[in-house]
């Protein structure tokens, strides 16, 4: 046996002020679902710093495109086209390769494919709601589909989500999955929501907000808005150069 | 002033939401062909070395309801103790086992079902060694951050006896809600997020 500990690097510690605390009974929900008693640390070990990584092959197609990868043939979903492009990164600006980017949302009219929603809005026939990338050696993903609508939900009497598209992120390690949702700039809806509001601290909140980017629209075609995801970041990524990142 | 370190803050989290088996698990919910398969739900092959065992997850909230609408994910290493990940210094996993996991709950019952095999020894860094273990990242409606916890063997009581993580706790007697008992090759684990039987989370 060589006389020399195992090769861990250990992830920045979250920062638990700038995430949404478990209880925030603004967002109902959180009442019961949030433990009251501290969490315990203790390092990274090589069970926090592994985590599965999922390289191209996994992708289908159409696995980008939501306006045509649940509608029939030659047809396509209804609503406001837009194409969402960013980067992953982590909080050294690194890229964060092959990380698997998954996506879901409502159609254009806020009703949501699932069997648990209600609402009045109508299904959109051609359109599912989920999609998938996985980002290049740059860290670059895209996907295209139809801007969702506000809908409303049982909260307080009145209270409605903003648009939204919710992201699951993966980086290498397990310890750094992450799941948030990205907001449309300019919509007044954001800073009436109750789960936005679980975010105390503004700077945070407009970090979920995407950018439109209309020097990049494609004409007659799609919208653009940009939105980068950031990982925790490793500190083994200040002295050494590992090509899969760590 | 001083210089600035110039980092990124992480992007916050937000809740998965009631409807998080759309993007994570639609064939399970029934959106079919968009996705051959719903990832993470086969981890095992005819050719994974290792005693093929269940766990069985349940969560439950503060008032003792089991939630049927959360997502666990989960991350174990193969049977000689090695991650299939190329964060892996030690040598090459077993390639027939992925090591991770994801399942929804049933809608009925609220149980997450993953088919998998008992994983090795990980050693802590230090060089002591872990009792086996899985770990669990924990997602729904109104959990705004993920949730991490560890599931460790009820029939590994003397690796859990010495166990690096189990032992810096220091209310031992919350020890047992990391604990899954064995029933054949089913180990149950269930979860509680609020209360008397509070299960220990991690900020790792």
């Amino acid at each position: 046996m060589k006389n020399s500990l195992p090769e861990v690097h250990g992830f920045f510690q979250r920062d638990r002020s700038w995430h949404p605390p478990a209880f925030a009974p603004g967002y109902r929900s959180t009442v019961v679902r949030s433990p009251q008693r501290a969490p315990i640390s203790f390092p990274n070990t090589l069970s926090e710093v592994t985590g599965p990584v999922f390289g191209h092959a996994l992708l289908g197609e159409l696995d980008n495109d939501l306006t045509i990868n649940y509608a029939k043939a030659g047809e396509s979903a209804i609503g406001p086209r837009i194409v969402v492009y960013g980067r992953v990164l982590d909080e050294n600006g690194r890229p964060v390769p092959n990380s698997l980017v998954e996506f879901w949302q409502a159609n254009a009219g806020g009703r949501y494919r699932h069997k648990k929603d209600t609402y009045l809005a109508p299904l959109d026939p051609n359109f599912g709601g989920c999609g998938r990338a996985v980002t290049d050696a740059e860290g670059r993903y895209w996907f295209r589909t139809v801007q969702p609508g506000a809908y409303p939900w049982p909260n307080g009497v009145n209270d409605w989500r903003p648009a939204h598209i919710h992201f699951s992120v993966f980086g290498p390690g397990f310890v750094q999955r992450l799941i948030t949702q990205m907001y449309f700039e300019g919509d007044p809806m954001i800073w009436k929501c109750p789960i936005v509001r679980t975010i105390p601290d503004e700077r945070a909140i407009e970090r979920l907000i995407a950018k439109l980017d209309m020097e990049a629209t494609q004409p007659f075609d799609s919208r653009l808005y940009k939105f980068d995801i950031v990982l925790r970041g490793s500190n083994s990524t200040l002295f050494e150069n590992r090509k899969e990142g760590n | 002033m001083a210089q600035e370190l110039n980092r990124l803050k992480e992007s916050p989290s937000q809740t998965a939401g009631p409807y998080v088996h759309i993007g994570l698990t639609p064939n399970f919910l029934g959106i079919e062909g968009v996705f051959p398969v719903d990832l993470g739900r086969e981890m095992v092959n005819d050719e994974t070395i290792g005693e093929r065992i269940d766990v069985v997850v349940r969560v439950f909230d503060g008032t003792g309801t089991v939630l049927k609408d959360v997502l666990v994910e989960i991350w174990q290493a193969d049977a000689k103790g090695l991650y299939n990940s190329p964060n892996e210094p030690r040598g090459k996993a077993d390639p027939n086992f992925t090591g991770w996991g994801r399942m929804a709950s049933d809608m009925e019952n609220g149980e997450c079902v993953f088919r998998t095999i008992k994983p090795g020894q990980v050693p802590f860094n230090d060089g002591r060694m872990q009792a086996p273990h899985i770990s669990l990242w924990i997602v729904a409606r109104g959990i705004n951050l993920g949730l991490q916890t560890r599931m460790y063997f009820a029939d590994e009581d003397a690796a859990n006896r010495v166990d690096p993580v189990l032992t810096r706790l220091e209310h031992q007697n919350r020890v047992p809600t990391l604990i899954a008992p064995r029933e054949g090759n089913t180990y149950k684990f269930d979860i509680h997020l609020q209360g008397e039987k509070e299960t220990v989370f991690f900020d790792i």
